[in-house]
């Protein structure tokens, strides 16, 4: 696919010519410059300083023109730029395309080596407490990444609201286990089957709503379930939010320095905080694992398949007997699941949880991470969450600039690949041989 | 009276009327389409023939009227009275297999595919284009997998008896395939392949949800003669093997060689039925459509040119 495009790119390149309308680009650029004009007076033309005697005006009316100036050359600029700036644009995409469509080919091979590389992370010797804090971190939103994506990447919903779902895990989680006093793994399935729960009464009013309708009621569900959970002091201790969480224990093994049955003791280590640390690592790649197996094959099976053809077609899919009243629920139930259990694994990790966790930010940094990844691809949501993440702690001393090189990467990336890191889908059933289906040709949904 | 299609029904459509706020797009139509018949509905663009369909398949809630579709055979007598105490009992169907009487009119689109058996095809073809060719065909066949995969639960777990359900409905569509001439191209996404076999996967699709009557929305739209001949022969063959099939043509080749009974719409109003040799002289579908069908025809070639 990708040399296909680049081919069709090169030829495009040299036959474009570059004729400009020149008097339309110097009016446009023209109406710009008075726009920045009108604009540039009340904001920069007039000035307060403090002087003796009070309060004086400084009248500075030629930085308003200034600024009508620069708007005017930089418009007409990028007027004249645009026709060769789209060429050079598109070069450069088929150039990125073809080195970058390796990733598609070798997921096969990348997969089996990213799978290796995390299970034995730990023994590496450059594997310190920071690291394993770190890949947790990563890992949790791996898993939050695929589970997103059985919503958005298969079966095409944008949702924007997701982190309600992981909201709804991690409270479910520490009010049970608080109160009742009930184990990790006996609390984390309830958490998850109250995240699907979630996710069924909050599909039944977006049945109908496509698109942007359904980005924004989704978005809007996410900050209710926050503003929720901020209020309802009674049960969820308001803004202090809930601290003491239960932590999870091996077979009953607690992570102590100190106690009757401490892991250490009973495996005769000397305690070391690194062990629970490593343990909370296990469990996690375990549970996204979980994820990842439980998609791969719901990807197999009809249900999955209709997810996609919703995706590809809605009204062929009713067409054809499909209820697709079932099959986008089923895809935000067991989408808003997997988020529960996310969720439920970083109450009991934290120990402490509060609505600040659950921020809108929160569903855009995994959204982000299957829109970079590829709609719908396993490994390339992988990928992103590594890069994604990872990234953000890399450039932490950065402070200030951090989000800036996160969106300008975000912006780059979506220009290269507008489709993500793996763009190209393979069919979930074949007759004689596998082929990859290209991004251009497949659905995003809406 | 008397006509093959009045004896044996499989689609009744009475007094249907729909309505577009001020707009009367299909005016109190009444037809019967016959089993095991090809029967099309002709008439020229903005007739209403699509508005029809949409309200037979279950796309549009039609303002008035009653569409039944039976099953079975049955005798006649018992079947209007069946008929008429499903339509009293506010159900939407009523008996299983052969007794099997629905009211569309009642039903979701989804239901009418899955419960009535009846399956459409659109004008606007409306593939999954980036699934393939294979993957479309198995997306057809969705209710009796979903039954066999314990409704995901078995599958999820990997039973047995779901691989089988999978290998034959597998085996089902390769068939199909087979009979539109495109095993080699299964495992191509259905958005690569060129129009004609687009069309021909469209209604090889429809066929999977194993219907008893087919609707298809201008299948000949776009094809070449050869395309356009291969369509006949494939239509022929669905209706011997039993199905039967409502169409929907604009091509008057098409229509005069293969329809063994022509309903034309005008206006919304239906202005002639019968046999080819019947539509073709009545004066009333000579004045209104063919004049006009020449026309189209001769744009609508200018177009694909
Ligand atoms: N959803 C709709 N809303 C309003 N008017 C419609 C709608 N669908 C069809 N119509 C109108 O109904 C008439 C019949 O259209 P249609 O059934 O598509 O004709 P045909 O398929 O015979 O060419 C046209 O005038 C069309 O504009
Ligand atoms: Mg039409």
């Amino acid at each position: 696919m990708a040399t296909a495009k680049s081919t069709r790119a090169q030829q495009t390149l040299p036959a474009a010519s570059p004729k400009f309308d020149l008097v339309g680009g110097v009016r446009e650029a023209g109406i710009a410059a008075l726009i920045a004009l009108v604009l540039a007076i009340p904001l920069l033309s007039e000035r307060t300083v403090q002087e003796a005697g009070g309060l004086v005006l400084v009248s500075r009316w030629w930085l308003a023109f200034a600024a009508a100036g620069i708007v005017f050359a930089g418009r007409l600029a990028l007027n004249l730029l645009q026709q060769s700036g789209r060429d050079a644009r598109d070069g450069l995409s088929a150039v990125i395309g073809r080195n970058t469509a390796w990733l598609g080919d070798t997921s096969r091979f990348l997969a089996p080596g990213m799978l290796i590389f995390a299970v034995i992370l730990p023994i590496f010797p450059f594997s310190d407490r920071y690291i394993m804090d770190l890949s947790v971190l990563v890992l949790t939103y791996v898993m939050l990444g695929w589970g997103l994506n059985i919503v958005v990447g298969l079966a095409g919903l944008l949702d924007l609201g997701y982190v309600a779902f992981y909201a709804v895990g991690a409270y479910a989680y520490a009010i049970i286990a608080v109160h009742f006093d009930l184990s990790f793994w006996v609390c984390m399935p309830i958490a998850g089957a109250m995240a699907a729960l979630w996710g069924i009464i909050l599909g039944f009013p977006v049945l109908r709503l496509r698109g942007d309708y359904l980005a924004i009621v989704t978005l809007a569900f996410g900050e209710i379930i926050r503003i929720v959970l901020l209020n309802w002091t009674d049960l969820t201790n308001g803004p202090n939010g809930i601290s003491g969480i239960p932590r999870p224990t091996f077979f009953g093994l607690e992570f102590k320095a100190i106690g009757d049955n401490t892991f250490a003791d009973f495996f005769g280590l000397t305690y070391s905080p690194l062990q629970r640390i490593v343990f909370l690592y296990y469990v996690i790649l375990m549970l996204a694992l979980l994820t990842c197996v439980v998609t791969i094959r719901l990807r197999r099976l009809p249900v999955g398949r209709a997810w996609e053809a919703l995706r590809e077609d809605e009204i062929a899919c009713r067409s054809l007997g499909i209820n697709t009243t079932n099959t986008k629920l089923t895809a935000f139930a067991i989408g808003a699941m997997f988020g529960g259990i996310a969720g439920s694994f970083f109450a009991t990790r934290q120990g402490f949880i509060s609505p600040e966790s659950f921020t809108f930010i929160e569903s855009a940094i995994i959204l982000a991470i299957v829109v970079l990844g590829g709609l719908g691809s396993q490994v390339g949501v992988a990928i992103a969450a590594v890069v994604l993440i990872g990234g953000f702690e890399l450039f932490r001393e950065l402070e200030l600039y951090r989000m800036l090189i996160f969106g300008l990467a975000m912006v780059l990336i979506m220009v290269w690949r507008p489709r993500g890191l793996i763009a190209t889908r393979t069919p979930s059933v074949v007759l004689k041989d596998r082929k990859a289906i290209g991004a251009d040709l497949v659905g995003e949904g809406r | 009276m008397g006509a093959t299609w009045d004896a044996d029904p499989i689609l009744d459509v009475e007094h249907l009327t729909m309505r577009f706020g001020g707009l009367t797009a299909v005016d109190d139509l009444s037809f019967v389409a016959g089993r095991n018949e090809i029967t099309a509905l002709i008439g020229p663009n903005g007739a209403g023939k699509t508005t029809v369909f949409n309200c037979i398949t279950g796309f549009y809630k039609p303002s008035e009227g009653r569409l039944s579709v039976r099953h079975g055979r049955g005798d006649a007598k018992e079947g209007a009275d069946r008929l008429a105490r499903l339509t009293m009992s506010g159900r939407r169907h009523r008996g299983r297999g052969e007794d099997a009487v629905f009211l569309l009119e009642r039903m979701p689109e989804n239901e009418v595919t899955a419960k009535a058996r009846v399956a459409r095809t659109f004008q606007n073809i409306r593939l999954f284009a980036g699934m393939t060719v294979l993957e479309n065909l198995l997306t057809a066949q969705h209710n009796s997998l979903m039954r066999a995969s314990g409704f995901t639960v078995g599958g999820i777990l990997g039973l047995p008896s779901y691989y089988r359900a999978q290998a034959q409905a597998i085996e089902f569509s390769r068939q199909w395939l087979e009979r539109i001439d495109l095993v080699d191209r299964a495992d191509d996404a259905a958005g690569e392949l060129p129009y004609g076999d687009q069309r021909r996967l469209e209604i090889a699709r429809a066929m999977c949800t194993k219907p008893v009557l087919l609707c298809l929305d201008e299948p000949a739209a776009g094809l070449n003669p050869r395309e356009s001949a291969q369509l006949n022969t494939l239509l022929r063959s669905i209706r011997d093997d039993g199905a039967s099939i409502l169409l929907i043509e604009h091509d008057m080749a098409v229509v005069m060689g293969i329809s063994d009974h022509i309903v034309v719409l005008d206006y919304g109003q239906k202005i002639s039925d019968g046999t080819p040799e019947a539509v073709r002289e009545d004066p009333a579908v000579i004045a209104a459509y063919l004049g006009i069908a020449d026309d189209d025809n001769a744009v609508a070639q200018g177009a694909t040119r």
